[in-house]
């Protein structure tokens, strides 16, 4: 019999399979962090998690709220400060993976999350880029998970926070960056990958149920699609269950006081 | 050498109008009850400086303190947005700020700079983002060594520097540990630093020798103010008020509920409010 989860369980748990047990993983807030602390918690025990607030080989038992609370540095094998964490760390290039979200991407990956509208007289005034430009420059490569809609998944953006692919090609190289950038984008409907070439992302697994047209339905360019789609497989019950597991304990743990 | 002073005194001696004002703590230690007392004495026109200006200079900026941001990331962390700075970027209400933006790596490099007297921070950072395109102090150097172009940012250098530590011992030196995010930068880069903690103690015994403490000499004022930090958390005292970052989404939403908030919890209070949040949360710490 299927089992019955949801569209984010199983971004989730698609986002969770990409990392490795030999990663030192720089963890952004929310989705990522759920990402990464299923893995963690699965297949990939191994996994070196760094959040910015300076946290080295964290292991929270509940996803903090913030990228500092205090679950973070009393799991943590060593906490260093903020000018330590994003300059030997991350500029010194001993993170492999870099796990970003965003408002707002394009058919490059390049992510906004800093203004909907014109910077200077702003429609939505969104928070800002945190460590997010470095964190793009500077991971060996990135992974990046959303929710598609055809307002985040755009044609244009309008502010470009950190640097995908910039225009296609050899853009980074160009730019002088040695980081392979964003190989893998995970979304509520499917996975994409870069084409070798254009570098433009390209829809290479479909999640069971999601079709082609509503992939399409959901971006706002000429979504591509690679020669060979596979489906991606379904959370596992192991999957959900320490899913589930550690969202149920988040929940509890945030509600604790007030 | 430090100084005890009552918090209202401390903010007096430290903090003027029309300054440049850094108030750090990431995430963790984050001096609120200071952010209330500049508040209630009335102070303007502050360029507030700080990696992640969070409910602190949510609550400023909408209390019409600033006219200017020096930040890298204006968010409510893991909920959304801060409504008060939204209203001022996008309706300048209630007055306009001026922003200069950064990313986090360029504004820790900043305060590192300002903390070793240098005129600017380098960095290899900014590729390919639009931020230089907005903010003109993102320039770039060429390395005279590898002919590599580096980003450069200009040292961040605050008149004052407020941060909420754990504990002061009698010689009026102060202790941190935990997260440390930019705190021990940004207090060596200011001119003045207010220090408030959460205890006093004869002498901080037994410890690490790496824990950072700032000797009394770099401190201008030291206040104890238990419970300073919240909603932010004071490590080993009282955690993090998550549901308080949760339920700030909808206080600040609006500009009337926003401002009765302000009237009954900060200008109608004082410091012992803090006190009455570390008891409640020490309990379930």
């Amino acid at each position: 019999m299927a089992l019955a989860y949801t569209a984010t369980e199983m971004m989730t748990a698609a986002a969770a399979r990409a990392l490795k047990s030999s990663d030192a993983c720089f963890v952004g807030i929310d989705l990522p962090s759920a990402a990464c602390n299923l893995a963690r918690l699965t297949h990939a025990p191994g996994i070196k998690l760094i959040y910015e607030s300076g946290t080295i080989e964290t292991k929270p038992n509940v996803l903090p709220l913030s990228i500092g609370d205090g679950e973070l540095c009393e799991t943590a094998l060593t906490t260093v400060s903020v000018p330590e964490m994003f300059r030997y760390w991350l500029q010194g290039g001993r993170i492999t993976v870099g796990f970003l979200g965003g408002a707002q991407i394009d058919r490059f990956a390049n992510l906004n999350t800093i203004v909907i509208g014109d910077y200077d007289k702003p429609k939505v005034r969104l928070p800002g880029s945190g460590g997010a430009p470095e964190i793009a420059n500077c991971c060996g490569e990135i992974f990046i998970t959303m929710r598609q809609s055809k307002r985040s998944f755009v044609d244009k953006l309008d502010f470009i926070t950190s640097l995908g692919h910039g225009e296609g090609g050899d853009h980074r190289a160009r730019l002088g960056l040695k980081t392979k950038g964003p190989t893998k984008l995970i979304t509520d409907l499917c996975v994409f990958e870069p084409d070798p070439e254009s570098r433009e992302m390209t829809v290479v697994s479909i999640h069971p149920g999601i079709t082609v047209d509503q992939i399409k339905a959901n971006t706002s360019w000429a979504v591509r699609f690679a020669p060979t789609l596979m489906e991606t497989p379904p959370p596992s019950a192991h999957e959900l269950e320490v899913l589930r597991d550690l969202h149920a304990r988040t929940k509890r743990a945030h509600a604790g006081v007030t | 050498m430090s100084e005890f002073m009552s918090l209202a005194d401390a903010v007096a001696a430290t903090v003027a109008d029309g300054d440049a004002v850094a108030m750090e703590g990431f995430t963790h230690l984050i001096p609120f009850a200071a952010a209330h007392e500049i508040i209630r004495q009335g102070r303007q026109r502050l360029t507030l400086v700080r990696m992640t200006p969070d409910i602190i200079y949510d609550q400023l900026i909408g209390m019409g303190c600033a006219e200017k941001l020096i930040f890298s990331w204006g968010g409510n962390p893991g909920v959304g947005s801060l409504y008060r700075f939204r209203d001022a970027v996008e309706n300048g209400w209630p007055c306009p700020l001026a922003l200069e933006e950064h990313a986090h790596a360029a504004m820790a490099n900043a305060y590192a700079a300002g903390a070793a007297g240098l005129p600017f921070a380098v960095l290899r950072g900014y590729l390919g983002t639009d931020l230089p395109k907005v903010n003109p102090n993102i320039r770039t150097v060429t390395c005279p060594f590898t002919g590599e172009t580096l980003a450069a940012v200009p040292a961040l250098r605050p008149d004052a520097a407020i941060i909420h530590a754990l504990k002061a011992d009698r010689a009026g030196n102060v202790m941190i540990e935990g997260i440390l995010g930019v705190q021990k930068e940004a207090v060596l880069a200011a001119k003045r630093a207010l220090v408030t903690v959460e205890e006093i103690v004869e002498d901080f015994g037994p410890r690490s020798p790496n824990t950072v403490i700032l000797p009394s000499w770099t401190v201008t004022a030291v206040a104890h103010v238990p419970g300073g930090a919240h909603p932010s958390y004071a490590s080993g005292y009282y955690r993090r008020d998550n549901a308080f970052y949760l339920g700030w989404d909808d206080i600040a939403r609006d500009r009337d509920g926003f401002f009765a908030w302000m009237k009954t919890n900060v200008l109608e209070k004082g410091p012992d409010a803090f006190a009455v949040q570390r008891r409640r949360l020490t309990a379930t710490a």
